[in-house]
């Protein structure tokens, strides 16, 4: 297995274990953890070059040829996820330096976001379906422990729920994985979707994926199964609330997508018609949610529920259009075909730039409770007038959530939005524009809270609270303000080079949109092409169904 | 055999529902137990297996005679069953510290970081 594949796993999972290692020194940890961090991002920047240049890396764990072993795969959605992984995971490192209480770091928790890091990547690169269920086991417990380190009370009162929730669908998803086993005997993803294409009665199949798509939306926080997230990404530091705003819902559309283009393609219309539906409820839940409070973190909590909608909307859209171009054919089969492939660009986008904003948006949100002692908005303002860098901090972020052109939030909405004009979804299209319209609203409210209005008469009342203002003494400025900037200058980068972007994830959706180059790459191209009569039946029917772009 | 084990993965289902529904948390534990078990049992039930075949090579051959248990279901829930033991664990301690913050085993007093 080549090194390139391997370091981007082993890294953070080496930085953990030397982070325990030095258990006693606060000092050393940190240290260690920084360096992991940009160890981290090197091997995933290497990792995304290869993947670009030499098309869909994998290699066999143990040296077991596939589908008998695990397979890690790097196709260039998942390099890309894994570098963006990496990008936050170091941003949230740097920012918890100056950021969490001392008791905290001297309870690990610098090695535990590193087993974050560890289970994310994982889950990024495993080709087989088990395989995910235990890497997302290694998050969520590393996030679990994150969620509960220190103890107060709102913390245990959201891991309470975060736990069981999440706990409920690994159950779904192991049940989904027992009986998946049992219809196609396999698990490995690209023989997984060999078999499909042999399958007997394929609307079965598609009902009890369902089982599957449910367990996956409950981890990306999609309507109606986002409770948990309200309920818990407020309460543990905001170092913390970034990293799982940024990485842990994204896990779960990863794996939609994953499995959604890849092995459940046989009754698009149904379930891609769903997983639309969902997106739509998805975006306007969220958004609503969020015009409703006055909590900073709160109403960041609840954006990241109507953003994971646009990201769902791209496979759905993809998926109805290709259900739609495999009737009718001709010039209008080709367009809608086009249509897919800009769906599934747009979703790819949109991931990249939201990943991104959104752990930005809550590290700001952070540096604003730190200066003014309080993430309500009614109790804070004035900070423009005092803190004009941090508002052009917020401000960047800000306005590419909400879709301004220029930032990237914008070029990810309006392949989205193209997308959908082509394949004729036009509910969607309107849903789509509608939420960005009203997420600019939530956008605004910040800013003129906490911003623009002076700040309150009692603002300093609610500053003045000792424990606050001590810890403020030791909030490097550096190790908060560097990855607010450097995360907002990535954001104007993804916007102003945005045609490289999207060259980037055309052709990731490319390669999604191409179950075969998938399948060739894992299973060995002799494996795919292999001369007994049956591999010889299933390319003949497959040439029949399976549209390839 | 897979009828009698569908009807126990079918219990071990709904009871792990009606615990979880409850408003004790140590309620909700076991309720969450059981939901493991019930999806363990349940691939080792749709991974098909045949009773009295274990997938054993006997000397001299290189395969198991013909109809024998697939032996991965197994594998998969050896490997669960370990994780759900860590998870749980840490649920327990995770809901005694929630009970000693909040000074009650009532879901419904934990709500004040609900929306």
């Amino acid at each position: 297995m080549s090194l390139t594949l391997l370091l981007p796993l082993v890294i953070p999972l080496a930085t953990a274990v030397l982070c325990l290692a030095a258990w006693s020194s606060v000092r050393a940890q940190q240290i260690v953890s920084v360096a992991g961090g940009l160890a981290h991002v090197a091997a995933a920047v290497a990792l995304v070059g290869a993947a670009w240049r030499e098309g869909i890396l994998v290699g066999q764990a143990g040296g077991w040829q596939a589908p008998y072993g695990i397979s890690l795969v790097a196709d260039l959605f998942g390099a890309a996820m894994v570098l963006l992984g990496a990008i936050t995971g170091l941003a949230c490192i740097v920012y918890s330096l100056g950021s969490v209480d001392e008791r905290r770091e001297r309870h690990g928790y610098y090695a535990l976001v590193q087993v974050l890091l560890f289970g994310v990547t994982g889950s990024f690169m495993t080709g087989d379906l088990f395989n995910l269920y235990v890497w997302f086991e290694v998050m969520l417990m590393a996030s679990f422990v994150l969620l509960a380190l220190g103890g107060e009370r709102p913390q245990l009162e959201g891991a309470v729920k975060y736990v069981t929730l999440n706990l409920v669908a690994s159950g779904l998803f192991l049940a989904s994985v027992g009986i998946l086993y049992g219809m196609l005997g396999t698990l490995n993803f690209a023989d997984m979707a060999v078999r499909v294409q042999t399958v007997e009665r394929p609307l079965l199949l598609a009902i009890t994926s369902m089982l599957l798509l449910a367990a996956f939306l409950v981890k990306a926080g999609a309507f109606p199964f986002f409770f948990w997230l309200p309920a818990s990404y407020h309460t543990p530091p905001v170092a913390v609330a970034a990293l799982f705003a940024g990485l842990l819902t994204k896990v779960g559309v990863y794996a939609v997508t994953r499995v959604y283009t890849l092995i459940f393609t046989q009754e698009m219309g149904l379930t891609h018609g769903l997983i639309l539906g969902i997106a739509g409820l998805t975006m306007v839940t969220g958004v609503l949610g969020a015009a409703t409070h006055m909590d900073i973190r709160r109403i960041l909590s609840f954006h990241i529920i109507s953003q994971i909608g646009y990201m769902l909307m791209g496979v759905g859209l993809a998926g109805i259009a290709l259900a739609r171009a495999a009737q009718v054919g001709g010039a209008e089969g080709a367009a809608l075909r086009s249509a897919a492939a800009l769906g599934l660009a747009g979703t790819v986008f949109y991931i990249i730039h939201h990943i991104i904003v959104k752990a930005n948006l809550f590290l700001v949100g952070g540096v604003i409770a730190r200066f003014t002692g309080s993430y309500d908005l009614k109790r804070i303002g004035g900070l423009y007038k005092s803190n004009p860098w941090l508002a052009v901090g917020f401000l960047v972020p800000a306005l590419s959530l909400a879709g301004i052109p220029i930032l990237s939030g914008f070029w990810a909405k309006l392949v989205l939005v193209k997308s959908g004009i082509d394949a004729g979804q036009w509910v969607i299209v309107g849903t789509a524009l509608a939420v960005s319209l009203l997420t600019l609203y939530s956008m605004t409210k910040i800013w003129a809270e906490a911003f623009w209005k002076d700040a309150p008469a009692n603002a300093g009342a609610a500053g003045a609270d000792p424990a606050a203002l001590e810890a403020g003494a030791r909030f490097g400025r550096w190790a908060t303000g560097g990855p607010i900037a450097g995360l907002a200058v990535i954001t104007v980068v993804i916007g102003l080079g945005a045609g490289g972007v999207y060259r980037y994830a055309e052709r990731a959706a490319g390669q999604l949109l191409d179950p075969q180059g998938y399948i060739e790459a894992v299973l060995g191209v002799k494996a795919a092409a292999a001369g007994d009569a049956q591999g010889a039946a299933k390319d003949a029917t497959r040439d029949g169904e399976v549209v390839t772009p | 055999m897979t009828v009698l084990l569908a009807i126990v993965i079918g219990v071990l289902y709904a009871a792990a529902l009606y615990m979880m529904l409850r408003r004790s948390i140590v309620k909700l534990i076991i309720g969450l137990g059981l939901f493991g078990h019930g999806a363990s049992l349940l691939v080792f039930t749709a991974g098909g297996f045949v009773p009295g075949r274990p997938p054993l090579v006997e000397p001299g051959q290189t395969m198991p005679e013909a109809p024998f248990t697939d032996p991965l279901p197994p594998a998969l829930i050896l490997t669960a069953l370990v994780i759900n033991f860590g998870v749980l664990a840490f649920a327990m301690v995770l809901v005694k510290r929630a009970y000693q913050e909040v000074g009650n085993d009532d879901l419904n007093e934990m709500r004040t970081t609900d929306t």
